[in-house]
């Protein structure tokens, strides 16, 4: 580590180059920030030298540049210059700037980053890696294992969201790093110094500085890390609320009926159930939000009796009951993408600036099955009939639709489809999905009485139907067979892990194999 | 129009006499080619001297300037033919190209060239991609040089050696008549560093003169009887006139050090690297100044017996810092000394690693090793290191946390919707063998695609599937890039498939350059090259080798049709390959292009539409089906916004550039409905904004009714 009141290394045997390394991903700008660095430092009396591995990395793969810097004047009268590295060693880098919270992650893992000596400097956000984005559930590293691991292997470390500090500026990230680095004062440089380097690369100068500034303020006073809580926490608090959900709270008969479930139920399960309620009075009406809370009766029975005080079954039974009766049919569908609201939002995710007009399109591709399920069960009956109307809907459906919601037609033609809604009750999935919820709670509840922790895996499973087409249905093939074996496993030891596994194995790939091959397991275990 | 622009820093080539010249390795070679007076350069892109050839095609005027001719070869047997040059006349010569690869297509031209050997100094320039960031199999150049002889100079990675061993190295070659290699490093060719200019000099004897005045030596033909007499004049004339030029001018370096019963031996390339073991040792200083004697080989073959009997005088042992195996130069120097009856204790790869890339930490832990064993009392007294426990404790931690970053195609990227397209027949028709090739389209080998079994080289796709070739109820595919087509495939995998009459499957990915080098400019390039011959076309040039069944796509995102034309490819009961030409500018390429046009007609206040696309979180459910079909980076996930579900949603990042798959994802594979487009109108016309104004009237109305109606329910 340097020591900033000292900056004149000693010669001699002594005199020693600062190491710095800069791990980023091809794009981001990890070459201009170190040529900033490069151009910071000779300006300031320095020898400079710096290396990468571009190559095919730079496309989006994991890159990492190396910088050393010699203060002239720590040069012996007539001594030969410096022998600079090419690469950073383990246990001998100053300063590690990493773009990304993984990337700085990768930084510990390959030793660069040592207590003794490394100033740990790291936008705390996260971009997914493939093997994460590709996941058919949750396939996300834990970022707060991440995080402490930085802060413990690190000397000092300066972490903060640094890509929301470019957004919000609308600059990049290298120029936030580069203000982080100038906060941290782990080099000799003072902020002065840093800006005319800014100013003398001369590309996009205004938007450097801001971004510059904001990172300086990102990482002010943090030396000691970030605030709990922050850094890729798995449920975003300041993420937008859903559309989903009902904007206007002053909903009269809905507020009373949130108010008398929260005097029903246990204060860990509130805000869950009044989740539920508000968006199955959004989905359907008032009514389907109070089936909703009769429907939990029997499961908070079950709670009371069997629970082992963690109230996980009310919990997980009432989050999946909700999105069960909140199926996504067309008629969901449809009124979702016309609403004000989610204009709006749409609007404001684009980042359209006033003046400008946003057209929005949808890319649809409703089959005849999930038409003739949304309308009234005799119609449905009727399109999936052989027949005329049948071809005629096949016909319709046969190439994927784009819907042009912001024109008039567009519109017009979701606005008729949303207008389902009211005969939702009367159609077949409606039909279907009740059967499928009910004989899920029945279920529970009896098995509740035997074995709780199973009960817990059972109201999980639920969450394997989702998604539209294809999806829905491996997603419901996959529930029906594991749904099958809990009786088989009931008699087994560990039967919560067991299905536990059964539940993980069915979203570890989309061809079902790994399912099969669980089940197989089963059977000959 | 390749990647990166050098037009800027190649003004730093017309720096004079005793001017500081400040940049990376690649463009300081440049410079050192230019005062050394080559009359031609030529190559092949590839890292790590992709940036060469770019500096070479922006310095284009300034070369002209000097009477220098520049090609961008169609291989690397063609730039090393291209040496053929500097055989009959006083011409000097350099030709870049990555290394091993492009020294194994340039291997037939090479072994030519030496045979008959040089007049003019002939200089190949190789960028060994070795180790970190290497895209290529792990080998070593080094036995290109040893089999054809070639002399072979791995200079220290610093910018005043590496121009010098340039000068040398043409020097060289014309006293020995034995072309050269100037091995450089990925790292050293990115190296940023200074070294004090020359003036550039013109050459006094020109191509033109040569073309106007040809003259003709028999016996420098590889012809018998000639190559007989070749290989004895290798061993008898130019071996023994390099040793004494390398010798004479002191191309490798001495340094002395205290401990002289010991000492170091390195490539030219891992200076720097043993010099940093050296100092976290505690044996050397931050300015080279070692306690160990060192000697630099910046020339690794030949090797100078008399410089290591003269090293190896009065040491118990050495240690050769040689990186990547075979350990070619330490069996030499145990048969030098062995020869010369000395006994000095020959160490190296059994204190180092024998395979894998001399990181900093294996040398430093080498070195240690080797001093340990010989001058324990040198190394300073071993103390615990602060925080080491946390340190490991956080390593561990991290394991299975940290995932794999490999390179995958960009945001936009029109080979993305071909792989898409796989996918899609893949579940129709089954799984096919696909036979791969050189270029960005090998990512598909990696998630979400995982598509492909081999990649045999480049313009080789079609090649590595020869064998399948026999009557099966399904076909064959192989990829190939426009780049591979041209270097090699033309002749290597359609030609053969023609003539060997094979029905398989040959999707050749025509974006308009070699994009994996950096975007350089290739014959079947859609735009104008001011000094290039472009946009000839793949589809003509596969029937004029004989494909009946050809079909050109011009744009990939219609996936549909990609998916439709590859499965008709597959099932058609036509004979013959079936030639898919998927055509789409790199997208990479085309934002560079055409996003500062974009810009400009905003500022103008022109009518622009952007276009990007979006997820709807509260449609989404989480399955990442999307994502699977389409790996782009722009499509990410986010934490669900929804309370409700704890799965991540799927997210579009405002770095989408519109290309269109995800829509087209959406409808071919029946995906959810949560995509949407959105189309910014940016300085609207008045006929927008009226059309936008009744839409929001009537729409507005519809959606307040809505309103009313959630109120009321």
């Amino acid at each position: 580590m340097l020591d900033r009141a000292n900056p004149e290394i000693v010669a001699g045997l002594e005199a020693r180059a600062i190491r710095i390394a800069i791990l980023a991903m091809g794009g981001e700008g990890g070459g201009v920030l170190a040529e900033w660095i490069v151009d910071l430092a000779e300006h300031a009396g320095y020898l400079a030298q710096l290396t990468s591995v571009p190559g095919v990395a730079q496309r989006t793969g994991a890159t990492i540049y190396y910088v050393e810097l010699f203060p002239k004047s720590a040069l012996p009268e007539g001594a030969p210059e410096p022998v600079m590295a090419l690469m950073p060693m383990p246990g001998d880098v100053d300063i590690v700037i990493a773009s990304e919270l993984m990337e700085a992650g990768r930084a510990v893992q390959r030793g660069l980053v040592t207590p003794d000596r490394t100033a740990l400097i790291a936008s705390t956000h996260r971009v997914f890696a493939m093997t994460e984005k590709i996941a058919m559930a949750d396939g996300r590293a834990d970022a707060p294992t991440l995080l402490e691991a930085c802060r413990n292997s690190a000397k000092i470390f300066f972490g903060a969201d640094l890509a929301a500090a470019a957004e919000r500026t609308g600059s990049v990230i290298s120029a936030v790093l580069f203000g982080a680095l100038a906060q941290s004062r782990t080099l000799p440089f003072e902020r002065e110094a840093f800006e005319t380097t800014i100013d003398r690369a001369g590309v996009g100068v205004a938007a450097s500085k801001r971004g510059f500034a904001a990172g300086m303020a990102a990482v002010s006073g943090n030396a000691a890390g970030v605030p709990a809580g922050d850094a890729g926490s798995r449920t975003s608090a300041t993420a937008q609320a859903p559309a989903g959900s009902p904007t206007e709270a002053t909903d009269a008969p809905l507020a009373a009926l949130v108010a008398r479930a929260e005097g029903a139920f246990p204060a860990s399960v509130r805000p869950i159930v009044r989740a539920g309620l508000e968006r199955l009075a959004d989905y359907q009406d008032l009514d389907y939000a109070q089936d909703y809370l009769l429907r939990l009766k029997p499961i908070a029975d079950a709670e009371r009796r069997h629970g082992d005080g963690s109230g996980r079954l009310l919990a997980e039974t009432a989050r999946e009951l909700a999105l069960g009766m909140a199926y996504e049919d067309t008629i969901r569908v449809a009124e979702l993408k016309i609403r004000a609201s989610r204009f709006t939002r749409v609007r404001d995710e684009v980042r359209a600036r006033d003046g400008q007009i946003v057209e929005i399109a949808e890319f649809m591709h409703p089959r005849l099955k999930e038409i003739a399920e949304s309308v009234p069960a005799w119609l449905g009956r009727l399109m999936l009939r052989p027949g005329i109307v049948r071809s005629a809907v096949e016909n319709a459906t046969r190439k994927g639709r784009v819907v042009k919601t912001t024109s008039i037609r567009g519109f017009l033609q979701l606005y008729l489809v949303a207008s389902l809604k009211t005969w939702r009750r009367s159609s077949l999935r409606f039909a279907e999905e009740e059967a499928r919820l009910t004989s899920w709670l029945e279920r529970i509840v009896a098995i509740a009485a035997k074995n709780y922790a199973l009960a817990v895996e059972l109201a999980e499973c639920r969450g394997l139907v989702k998604g539209y087409g294809d999806t829905h249905e491996r997603g419901v093939a996959n529930y029906e067979s594991i749904i099958a074996l809990v009786d088989r496993l009931a008699g087994r030891p560990e039967p919560a892990q067991r299905l536990h596994e059964l539940r993980k194995a069915a979203v570890a790939d989309d061809s079902g194999s790994a399912l099969k091959a669980a089940i197989a397991q089963l059977g000959t275990s | 129009m390749a990647e990166r622009s050098f037009a800027e820093e190649v003004k730093k080539l017309r720096l004079g006499a005793g001017e500081e010249f400040r940049g990376e390795g690649i463009l300081a070679i440049t410079k050192a080619l230019l005062e050394s007076g080559v009359s031609y350069v030529a190559g092949y892109q590839g890292a790590p001297i992709s940036h060469l050839m770019d500096v070479l095609a922006d310095a284009n005027e300034i070369l002209e300037d000097l009477g220098v001719h520049f090609e961008n070869s169609a291989s690397e047997a063609t730039a090393a033919a291209t040496l053929a040059a500097s055989v009959n006349y006083p011409l000097r010569g350099a030709v870049t190209f990555k290394a091993p690869v492009g020294t194994n297509v340039a291997s037939d031209a090479l072994a030519n060239l030496t045979s008959g050997g040089v007049k003019g100094g002939a200089m190949i320039i190789i960028g060994e991609d070795y180790g970190e960031g290497s895209s290529i199999m792990q080998e070593r150049s080094h036995p290109f040089a040893m089999k054809s002889q070639i002399w072979l100079l791995d200079p220290r990675p610093n910018l005043p050696t590496i121009v010098r061993m340039v000068e040398k190295g043409f020097e060289l070659s014309e006293a020995s008549n034995t072309p050269v290699m100037l091995e450089v490093r990925i790292r050293a060719c990115h190296v940023y560093g200074r070294f004090t200019t020359k003036d550039n000099v013109r050459p006094s004897f020109t191509l033109k003169d040569a073309i106007e005045r040809p003259v003709r030596d028999v016996t420098r033909i590889a012809m018998p009887p000639g190559t007989y007499v070749h290989e004895k004049e290798k061993v008898e004339k130019r071996w023994p006139a390099a040793v004494k030029f390398i010798a004479e001018n002191e191309l490798n370096e001495f340094f002395d050090g205290e401990a002289a019963d010991i000492g170091i031996v390195m490539q030219g390339g891992m200076y720097n690297t043993t010099l940093r073991g050296l100092e976290v040792n505690g044996l050397a200083d931050a300015f080279g100044k070692a306690k160990v004697p060192i000697y630099v080989l910046n020339v690794t073959y030949p090797l100078v017996d008399a410089e290591f009997v003269k090293f190896c005088a009065g040491k118990k042992a050495i240690l050769i810092v040689e990186e990547g195996q075979p350990d070619f130069i330490e069996q030499a120097v145990n048969t030098i000394l062995r020869r010369a009856d000395i006994q000095t204790k020959v160490h190296g790869k059994d204190m180092l690693s024998m395979a894998g890339e001399y990181t900093g930490a294996v040398v430093r832990d080498g070195l240690k090793r080797f001093v340990a064993r010989y001058r324990g009392d040198m190394l300073p007294e071993e103390r615990p290191v602060e925080g080491d426990n946390s340190r490991k404790s956080a390593m561990a931690a991290v394991n299975g946390q940290v995932q794999p970053r490999p390179p995958s195609f960009c945001t936009g990227c029109p080979e993305r919707p071909i792989f898409t397209a796989m996918k899609l027949v893949e579940r129709e028709l089954g799984p096919h063998h696909v036979s791969c090739d050189i270029g960005c389209h090998l990512f598909s080998i990696f998630p979400p695609f995982n598509i492909g079994a081999t990649t045999m080289g480049y313009g080789l796709g079609g090649a590595g599937a020869s064998a399948f070739n026999v009557k099966a109820d399904k076909r064959v595919i192989s990829i190939m890039g426009d780049g591979g087509f041209w270097h090699n495939g033309l002749a290597s995998s359609v030609g053969n498939a023609v003539f060997n009459k094979s029905d398989n499957v040959i999707v050749v990915v025509d974006n308009g350059y070699t994009s994996a080098t950096g975007g350089q400019d290739i014959p079947s390039s859609f735009w104008n090259n001011p000094i290039r011959a472009t946009q000839n076309s793949i589809e003509k040039a596969v029937r004029g080798v004989g494909v009946e069944w050809a079909r050109t796509i011009t744009r990939t995102y219609d996936l549909a049709k990609m998916r439709d034309t590859l499965k008709e490819a597959l099932t058609t009961p036509e004979r013959g390959p079936k030639v898919i030409v998927a055509q789409s500018e790199c997208m990479l390429n085309k934002q560079r292009r055409v996003r500062p046009q974009m810009r400009a007609a905003v500022e103008r206040g022109e009518r622009v539409v952007r276009e990007r696309f979006g997820v709807d979180a509260d449609t989404c459910t989480g399955d990442h089906s999307c994502i699977r079909l389409s790996g782009c980076p722009s499509l990410t996930i986010a934490p669900h916004p929804d309370p409700l579900r704890k799965e991540p949603v799927t997210k579009v990042l405002d770095s989408c550039v519109g290309c269109g798959l995800c829509g087209e994802v959406a409808h071919a594979a029946k995906l959810c409905p949560s995509f949407y487009r959105a189309s910014i109108i940016e300085n609207p016309t008045a006929w927008d904004q009226m059309k936008a104004k009744l839409r929001v009237a009537v729409i507005g109305f519809f959606q307040r009714r809505l309103a009313r109606k959630a109120a009321f329910a």
